[in-house]
């Protein structure tokens, strides 16, 4: 039985229908440099992911220490220095955004190298499978134990397998809730038992997730369940370097005894050994696929062989469609990498990046809001005088209480009272990461009315620090019924 | 459907399928897997009919499920708690003087953002969204208050009302002197233009030194003899700048003729005692108060 060809099968398969079996794979472990890559790329993702939660940061007093914190009590995202307040989500959608960009730039550049290395789904399928062959052997050991009688052996190998899979499960679904939470705080009472029930919830989800996607649905997921493959192709064009089978050079392929000459044939001796590394069970002869994640062990696994066979390496390699159809291939392609396309992301990640990071080096520790009230815009009192209401918001992020006076600038002869406060300038306390509305009146005598710029007055409110004296300014207007 | 066709380039068996005459599908099978699943999607469906209220039955009523459960009652819950978070607010507003509520820092916000949401639901529709006011319709944030400005002046007037037929509304009228011929045609438009001179707004002095008299005679008794005002009766201040129905010479010549009146409701048994209190507190906050 060919194990290894999804197409065959269902040829052979008498009643093939609309819904099918599942074609178990048995990944094959690969050696070479793409290996060695997502053995690294492997260690550094999940060792954030998993140490992350427990670096510790300090902040000072009456503040979390953990380095990345998402706080979602205190509406607050905390990533060591940077703190990320509700309000300020837009730097989150502007992550966002640039990950999405970036993710187009990567696929227009060199095909689905999220999915192949860094997604998730893959890091941990392949953490899983790590473990099935620990326990289980590499593949041709486990599709002996497979299709072989329930043995003791079988079952306790089986069995193995599953703790390990939970255990790591556990562990996932374990790290994500310290995300949310201090950490050794909330590890003492997951265990204590009287950790809060969402954690509880989370946890179990995250359990069930990792071992169900990771361990047993695998290449499933990103076949059935993941948009992106579908989405990919949009992405790249005949200039992205996809990992592709040279057929101008392996055809017409077949087997070759050594010493053999190589004159009028292919390099591929049809040894099945791209196909048996491939997690997602394809042959990567077929052409560019769907369910290919590029994850690029095929390479290595054809690198071997041809080395074995004393043929050039690179049989399978990252190449262009442009080159695959050229009527002269050459071996070193040279990839155009300046294209409309992939000049377009890599300016939209500049531009965004930059917006981003402009807003950062302007963010205020100090936020001061005004908002000039309607209906009615202004207020003509009993001697004459005219009055606006406005609604001065002050924001302080600084990690202490802070003290402030408010005054104006740019407005002759105007006095202010701010409702609830007695005095010309009374000291406002705002005390650590809070916000303070204030209802302030702003009054121009009837004897200066004369000195308003019509029926609209620019002037500026003024934010005292009353420690250090600095001062925040805010643009307003004064409003009047204009000459008269 | 004839036997099995297998395609000749892939290998793959097509559908049996034929459009256009030869394009033909290859057959493709989803994962059994995933028939499942949506034949347990179907089963949790069906289980959540029975354990949740689903269906409307014929007598206008509907499936109430096996846990009881109602959103309606869930909702319930919720505001109960909200009700309860409030309460230690509640009753501090309950215990303090209005007088002393804009002090009180702590409790300004709550009051301020509660007599918000009430202005704009019970007072809105009148004097405007801010307190903006309309003809007929006291403008809230100014400093001239007919019946007083004060935050107890102000928590009075929204209780009893204004003619509003409340056992202790404030009431008083502007009498209706050319209508009901207490003053002929000129000496309405000499009183017109004495008001009008008041606020330095007058434009025929010798209309206005004859209204002088016709002021004293019919007006002064409420609006006081340098037209000052009463707020023990509700006559407003004919000093100042603002009016209520229009500071024009034909405005004038209208109130007085016509005379008037305007209608506020009284709330007092119609809000808690409590929201009368933060009502008149954010009235007061508007800017005019006394
Ligand atoms: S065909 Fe090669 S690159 Fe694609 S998924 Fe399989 S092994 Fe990875
Ligand atoms: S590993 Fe290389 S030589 Fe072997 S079948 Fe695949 S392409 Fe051919």
């Amino acid at each position: 039985m060919n194990m290894m060809n999804r197409t065959s099968d269902l040829a052979a398969g008498e009643n093939a229908t609309a819904y099918a079996r599942r074609q178990k794979i048995y990944p094959k472990l690969a050696h070479g440099t793409f290996r060695r890559i997502k053995w690294a790329v492997m260690a550094v993702t999940l060792g954030i992911y998993y140490v992350l939660p427990w670096l510790r940061w300090d902040r000072g007093p009456n503040l979390p220490d953990q380095a990345f914190l998402l706080d979602f009590a205190n509406q607050r995202l905390f990533f060591g220095p940077i703190e990320i307040w509700a309000q300020e989500l837009y730097y989150i959608t502007g992550i966002l955004i640039l990950s999405a960009l970036g993710l187009f730039l990567v696929t227009a550049v060199a095909g689905r190298m999220w999915c192949g290395y860094a997604c998730p789904q893959t890091v941990w399928t392949d953490l899983m499978i790590v473990v099935e062959r620990f326990w289980q052997g590499d593949r041709n050991a486990r599709l002996r134990l497979d299709y072989g009688p329930w043995t003791f052996e079988k079952i306790w190998k089986k069995t193995g397998t599953h703790i390990t899979w939970l255990l790591i499960a556990v562990a996932t679904g374990g790290a994500f809730v310290f995300y949310f939470r201090d950490a050794p705080t909330l590890a003492h009472e997951l265990v204590n038992g009287d950790a809060p029930m969402v954690a509880y919830a989370f946890l179990g989800i995250f359990t069930g997730t990792t071992y169900l996607l990771g361990g047993i649905a695998r290449e499933q997921v990103c076949i059935y369940m993941c948009p992106w493959p579908r989405i990919q192709s949009a992405m790249y064009d005949v200039d992205s370097l996809l990992i592709s089978y040279r057929d101008y050079r392996g055809e017409p392929r077949g087997p070759h005894k050594k010493g053999q000459s190589w004159e009028g044939r292919g390099d591929c001796i049809d040894c099945t050994a791209c196909v048996a590394v491939c997690p997602m069970g394809i042959d990567i002869r077929d052409g560019s696929q769907m369910e290919c994640i590029q994850c690029a062990l095929c390479i290595d696994a054809c690198d071997e062989i041809m080395q074995r066979v004393g043929r050039p390496q690179g049989l399978i390699a990252y190449d262009t469609f442009r080159n695959l159809d050229a009527p002269v291939h050459e071996a070193r392609v040279p990839v155009r990498w300046f294209r409309p396309r992939t000049l377009l992301y890599t300016a939209l990640i500049l531009i965004v990046g930059g917006v981003m990071l402009t807003a950062w080096m302007n963010r205020a520790v100090l936020e001061v809001n005004v908002l000039h009230d309607r209906n009615p815009v202004f207020v003509q009192l009993s001697d004459g005088s005219l009055r606006n209401g406005y609604t001065v918001k002050i924001l302080n992020k600084q990690h202490a209480a802070r003290s402030f006076r408010i005054a104006i600038s740019g407005l002759e002869g105007a006095g202010m009272t701010i409702v609830g406060m007695s005095g010309p300038e009374p000291t406002i306390d705002v005390v650590t990461d809070d916000l303070r509305a204030l209802k302030v009146l702003v009054t121009v005598s009837a004897a200066k009315r004369g000195t308003l710029a019509g029926q609209a007055t620019p002037f500026r409110f003024a934010v005292i620090d009353a420690r250090d004296g600095s001062v925040i300014y805010h643009d307003a207007t004064f409003r009047g019924p204009g000459d008269e | 459907m004839t036997g099995k066709e297998i395609d000749s380039v892939t290998g793959v068996e097509t559908t049996g399928h034929v459009w256009d005459g030869d394009l033909k599908e290859l057959n493709k099978p989803l994962p059994r897997w995933w028939l499942y699943v949506l034949y347990a999607t179907i089963v949790w469906a069906i289980g959540y009919w029975i354990v949740y209220p689903a269906w409307p039955t014929l007598n206008d009523t509907y499936t109430k499920g096996v846990f009881d459960y109602s959103q309606r009652a869930e909702v319930g819950k919720e505001i109960a708690a909200a009700k309860e978070a409030q309460a230690k607010y509640f009753a501090e507003i309950a215990a303090t003087p209005i007088g002393d509520i804009e002090k009180n820092q702590e409790l300004l916000p709550f009051v301020m953002a509660g007599g918000a949401a009430v202005f704009g639901d019970k007072c809105g529709p009148c004097h405007g969204k801010g307190g903006g006011g309309a003809v007929g319709y006291p403008n809230l944030n100014d400093d001239d208050w007919l019946w007083g400005g004060t935050p107890e002046a102000i928590q009075h007037t929204i209780e009893v009302g204004i003619r509003s037929g409340h056992g202790e509304a404030r009431d008083m009228a502007m009498p209706r002197f050319g209508l009901d011929g207490m003053l002929k045609r000129d000496e309405i438009t000499d009183a017109a233009q004495f008001v009008l001179s008041l606020s330095g707004h007058g434009t025929d002095t010798a209309a206005a030194g004859r209204g002088a008299k016709i002021f004293t005679d019919n007006c002064a008794a409420c609006h006081g003899d340098a037209g000052k005002g009463n707020q023990e009766l509700g006559a407003p201040n004919l000093t100042d700048g603002i009016w209520l129905y229009g500071g024009k010479l034909a405005d004038v010549e209208k109130t007085i003729e016509t005379g008037r009146g305007g209608v506020m409701p009284y709330w007092s048994g119609r809000l808690d005692p409590v929201t009368l209190k933060m009502l008149a507190a954010y009235v007061h906050s508007l800017g005019g108060g006394k």
